[in-house]
């Protein structure tokens, strides 16, 4: 493999083979990630513009799937689902993992081991903790009977099986399972912290809770984004943790985007109505990365 | 009135002593320089003033008050941190403000404060900043003055000036030494930058290992040091030490083996010799500084003592050129003008000035 | 040493005692809301029908049986077919294995190219595979379908590697450039006069450096391809399914009565390995998720 390999016979090739070596290594790397990644995204998009139903079909036909998506009302409810659910998680997660991170920076002799309890879940495949979650939120056995047997005879608890609750109990479960991580990322900011600026505080007179409130959380502005971005991100993807808990149900009352595609695609054989819901969710999705990742990148260059 | 006391200061992490047993007094006003190597406990021993880390045994007195379980903003100090540690989303004006606003300072005296810290310091023109936006020189000037606002009795300085590049240290230097001429409060200041504690203290302790080796003022720090540590850390280039043997021989004698050439024999000049006779027949450790091993004419007194060693080296610096050559199996340095100076290898003629001697028991490195 | 902010002499009396015992009373009080799913599931699984019918989900279970172990691993009914979790199980080791491997490496050359041999178009191309990581899936699944149909691996355990591959190149390649960037050149530079190539370089400079960035890496993807569902349910047919859609399939089978023990059971038995992963090396892991928080 090195440049001396040409030295016998024709000089100079392997060298110029050599000096070629990284892009032709890189290239069909790229190029496998082009090919799935953007030439797919491009079929998508172009699948949305047209009359597909059963079979993809090549003739454009504009807008048609847009406009049959946004005539359905399942959408709405998906859409919906998705400020309800993305909002309640988003902010839940912040505050517990805020709330935590701050806790846990005490300098407590037993943090090693409740980080790793505060984070496990993160390990665990969703469908194995919605598959939990079920059990503990089932209407007659979970919570309502263990509500019973401590004395509380009329409490009711049936949201997985409520219309109007059964999202609640995916913005519990998600933010059972995700805290831990926004727990995980706050921690590593305010321990960047310098501490000579924790003693300058301690020397102005400022107690632990001005300290934090008006000195070191505004330091952690970049966390904060990156902690939204990355909950959004999950938020618009979530779809597991719907199929185990509720399955979209009852009926389509917990839909997401993403499970709302996922119904259209492969059981109710609506190609273009998934594809255009799909590029609704990638429309979201680049909104809110495009601009992290580029300044993301430029900053990491400077 | 507002001095400061250490009494038997120890302070230990778990099985490790950082520092063992400090007693020092800061009379009110004084500027006092802790100065030694890195990890001798200084910065623990300023923190613990501070209040920012707490004793293990001792006592810490401001003033009359015992303080070891007062907050440290109780303790009516100052502090300004090596990384400056200013609130990097304050502006320059909040930065100084905080600690009065936590006091709740009226705001008509915060305003009055802040203009008169920040005319003193030259830093009005950019209150309106963040610190990201500021330089080095200008970061150090805003943290002094959140300092100078509090108006405290002590004033703590933890190594306020190594970040910045060599000139800036020096002016900011002068700048410190009149701010203190002009308050007349107390200064505990860290530094492991001997010339830094030479030119700002009015007494400095030198620390080593979690001990005050010394504590007197620079002078005396120089000119007597108490035992081969301070010798050789305070002073630069530092003190020559050599090793020799004492012996009775037309007055008492230093005698200094060399390989591939005679034996020096130093004479001990009369004020040195009661103590020196006690050694006869042992080693000492002869110190001389570079400035008293001169060339022929280069020093006058009474104690010239001249001997002849090949050069090894030459460092002109400018004002002086340094000398290098063996002597005792030890490199030593000599400071010569420069036209005294001669090419390396040739066999020089050295001048020692005795009476600025200094002699060292070897095995207890406490000066004789 | 004297870095320590816990040391500063704080005010001393009966209110911070309070505090400090309010503040263990609630990170223990989190601590038993993370733990309460997993005590759950395991006190469950350990019960037998009769006692969950009688008792409740705290309690712990009177007589423990490990029948429902048993019958999750070999017994229960993933739709039509009762062989318990065992052979999805095994389909997602077959998965797992050299997906993770796989993509380790092409994301480790890919990494150390990009940032080593920095071409012109190199930051470009990085830029367009990292976008890659933050798509919703949703919208190749369609085109993937097809394109699996068309290379005749739709449903199989080869299709899914493939698909985990591609989709997980722009998180090893990341991981790998992270790493590389830390790298000095200089290094690279000594080796290139010393006579080393693209490959040598790799092989024996790089690759022996990158020991945690390839744990990091390798736990990563580990995570990802086994707890992936989106894929899986998309991919595959019954035969090929990864235990998480089993798993799924198993919890939501309705013939008979509703055996809670063993899908309990089952569902610890498909979130195992992650979990034992994550316990022994829960260092690598953070710090997989921190990377994945894009910091560049």
């Amino acid at each position: 493999m090195s440049a001396s390999d040409g030295r016998g016979g024709a000089p100079g090739l392997g060298r110029r083979l050599e000096a070629w070596l990284p892009q032709i290594v890189v290239s069909p790397i790229f190029a496998l990630s082009f090919f799935f990644v953007y030439c797919f995204i491009g079929w998508t998009i172009y699948i949305s513009f047209t009359k597909s139903r059963m079979l993809p079909v090549y003739e454009l036909a504009g807008l048609l799937q847009y406009e049959r998506l946004w005539a359905t009302p399942r959408w709405y409810v998906a859409l919906e689902n998705l400020f309800v659910f993305g909002g309640l998680f988003i902010v839940g997660c912040l505050v517990i993992g805020l709330v935590l991170a701050i806790l846990l920076d005490q300098r407590i002799r037993a943090e090693g081991v409740l980080r790793t309890i505060y984070l496990y879940p993160m390990a665990l495949s969703f469908i194995v903790t919605g598959t939990a979650w079920k059990w503990i939120l089932n209407p007659g056995l979970g919570i309502e009977r263990v509500a019973h047997g401590l004395g509380f005879e009329n409490f009711k608890f049936d949201w997985l099986i409520n219309p109007d609750m059964a999202i609640y109990t995916i913005v519990i479960a998600g933010i059972w399972q995700s805290s831990g991580y926004v727990m995980a990322l706050f921690l590593a900011g305010l321990r960047s912290v310098d501490d000579e600026i924790i003693k300058a505080a301690a020397i102005d007179g400022a107690g632990p809770l001005r300290t934090y409130a008006g000195i070191v959380l505004p330091m952690l502005g970049p966390v904060f984004l990156s902690a939204i971005i990355i909950l959004t991100h999950l938020a618009v993807k979530s779809f597991d943790l719907v199929i185990a808990l509720t399955g979209g149900g009852p009926g389509y009352a917990t839909d997401l985007p993403a499970t709302f595609m996922y119904a259209y695609a492969f059981q109710r054989s609506e190609l273009g109505m998934a594809a255009a819901s799909a590029v609704m969710m990638l429309a979201t999705i680049m909104a809110i990365m495009v601009p992290y990742l580029y300044s993301e990148l430029r900053g990491g260059n400077r | 009135m507002p001095g400061v006391s250490l009494r038997n200061i120890w302070k230990r992490f778990g099985t490790t002593e950082v520092l063992k047993g400090i007693s020092l007094d800061l009379e009110e006003g004084e500027f006092v320089v802790l100065v030694g190597p890195s990890g001798c406990g200084k910065s623990t021993l300023l923190n613990i003033v501070a209040g920012l880390e707490t004793l293990s045994e001792g006592d810490v007195l401001i003033g009359d008050r015992v303080v070891n379980d007062v907050p440290p903003k109780d303790r009516n100090i100052a502090m300004v941190f090596q990384s400056y540690s200013l609130y990097p989303t304050k502006t320059v004006r909040k930065n100084i403000t905080f600690g009065m606003e936590i006091r709740r300072v009226e705001k008509a005296h915060q305003d009055a404060a802040l203009r008169s810290v920040s005319e003193l310091l030259h830093i009005d023109p950019y209150l309106e900043r963040k610190p990201g936006q500021l330089s080095g020189g200008q970061r150090q000037r805003v943290a002094m003055a959140r300092a100078l606002v509090r108006d405290p009795d002590v004033f703590l300085f933890d190594e306020p000036l190594s970040n910045l590049d060599a000139k800036l240290r020096i002016e900011m230097r002068t700048e410190i030494k009149k701010l203190h001429k002009r308050l007349e409060k107390s200064i505990i200041y860290v530094t492991h930058d001997q010339i830094e504690a030479m030119t700002l203290a009015s007494r400095i302790a030198v620390m080593d290992a979690g001990h005050i080796r010394q504590f007197a003022p620079p002078e005396e720090i120089y000119e007597s040091p108490a035992d081969l540590f301070v010798a050789s850390f305070i002073g630069s280039p530092p003190m020559n030490i050599v090793r020799g043997r004492v012996e009775q021989d037309d007055g008492i004698r230093i005698t200094v083996e060399n390989d591939g050439g005679p034996a020096i024999r130093f004479p001990v000049p009369e004020k040195f010799a009661a103590g020196a006779s006690a050694y006869l027949g042992k080693d000492v450790d002869l110190g001389l500084r570079p400035e008293t091993v001169t060339a022929e004419g280069g020093q006058t007194g009474s104690d010239l003592f001249a001997f002849d060693r090949p050069i090894e080296l030459v460092e002109p610096t400018g004002p002086d050129t340094m000398l290098v050559f063996g002597l005792g199996g030890q490199e030593v340095i000599a400071r010569v003008r420069p036209e005294d100076a001669r090419p390396a290898g040739q066999q020089f003629r050295f001048v020692a000035n005795m009476a600025k001697a200094k002699l060292f028991d070897p095995e207890t490195g406490r000066r004789i | 040493m004297s870095g320590r902010t816990d040391d500063i002499v704080r005010p001393k009396g009966a209110r911070q005692a309070v505090l400090r015992v309010l503040l263990f009373v609630i990170l223990g009080l989190f601590a038993a809301y993370y733990l309460l799913p997993l005590f759950v599931m395991v006190s469950t699984s350990l019960k037998t029908l009769e006692e969950i019918r009688t008792g409740t989900l705290v309690s712990l279970p009177g007589t423990v049986t490990f029948e429902p172990w048993a019958k999750a691993w070999s017994a229960a009914c993933v739709g039509v077919k009762c062989e318990g979790l065992k052979p999805y199980f095994w389909n997602s080791v077959l998965i797992a294995v050299p997906g993770v491997a796989i993509s380790t490496f092409l994301g480790a050359l890919a990494g150390y190219a990009l940032t080593k041999w920095r071409f012109r178009g190199a930051d470009v191309i990085f830029g367009l595979m990292l976008f890659g990581a933050f798509i919703p899936f949703q919208v190749i699944l369609l085109p993937m379908a097809r394109t699996l149909g068309l290379l005749g691996l739709a449903g199989t355990i080869p299709g899914l590697i493939l698909v985990h591959v591609v989709y997980g190149l722009a998180f090893t390649t990341l991981f790998f450039r992270n790493f590389a960037v830390g790298v000095s050149d200089s290094i690279v530079q000594a080796a290139k006069i010393d006579g080393a190539g693209f490959f040598s370089i790799f092989f024996r400079i790089l690759v022996p450096m990158a020991v945690p960035t390839f744990g990091v890496t390798v736990i990563w993807q580990f995570t990802q391809i086994w707890n992936d569902f989106l894929f899986g349910v998309a991919f595959t047919s019954s035969d090929s399914n990864p235990v998480t859609v089993a798993l799924n399939n198993v919890v939501a089978t309705s013939t008979g009565v509703k055996e809670y023990n063993v899908d309990m059971a089952a569902a610890i038995l498909a979130g195992l390995p992650t979990l034992l992963v994550y316990v022994i090396a829960g260092r690598y892991f953070v710090r997989g998720l921190a990377a994945g928080a894009v910091k560049g």
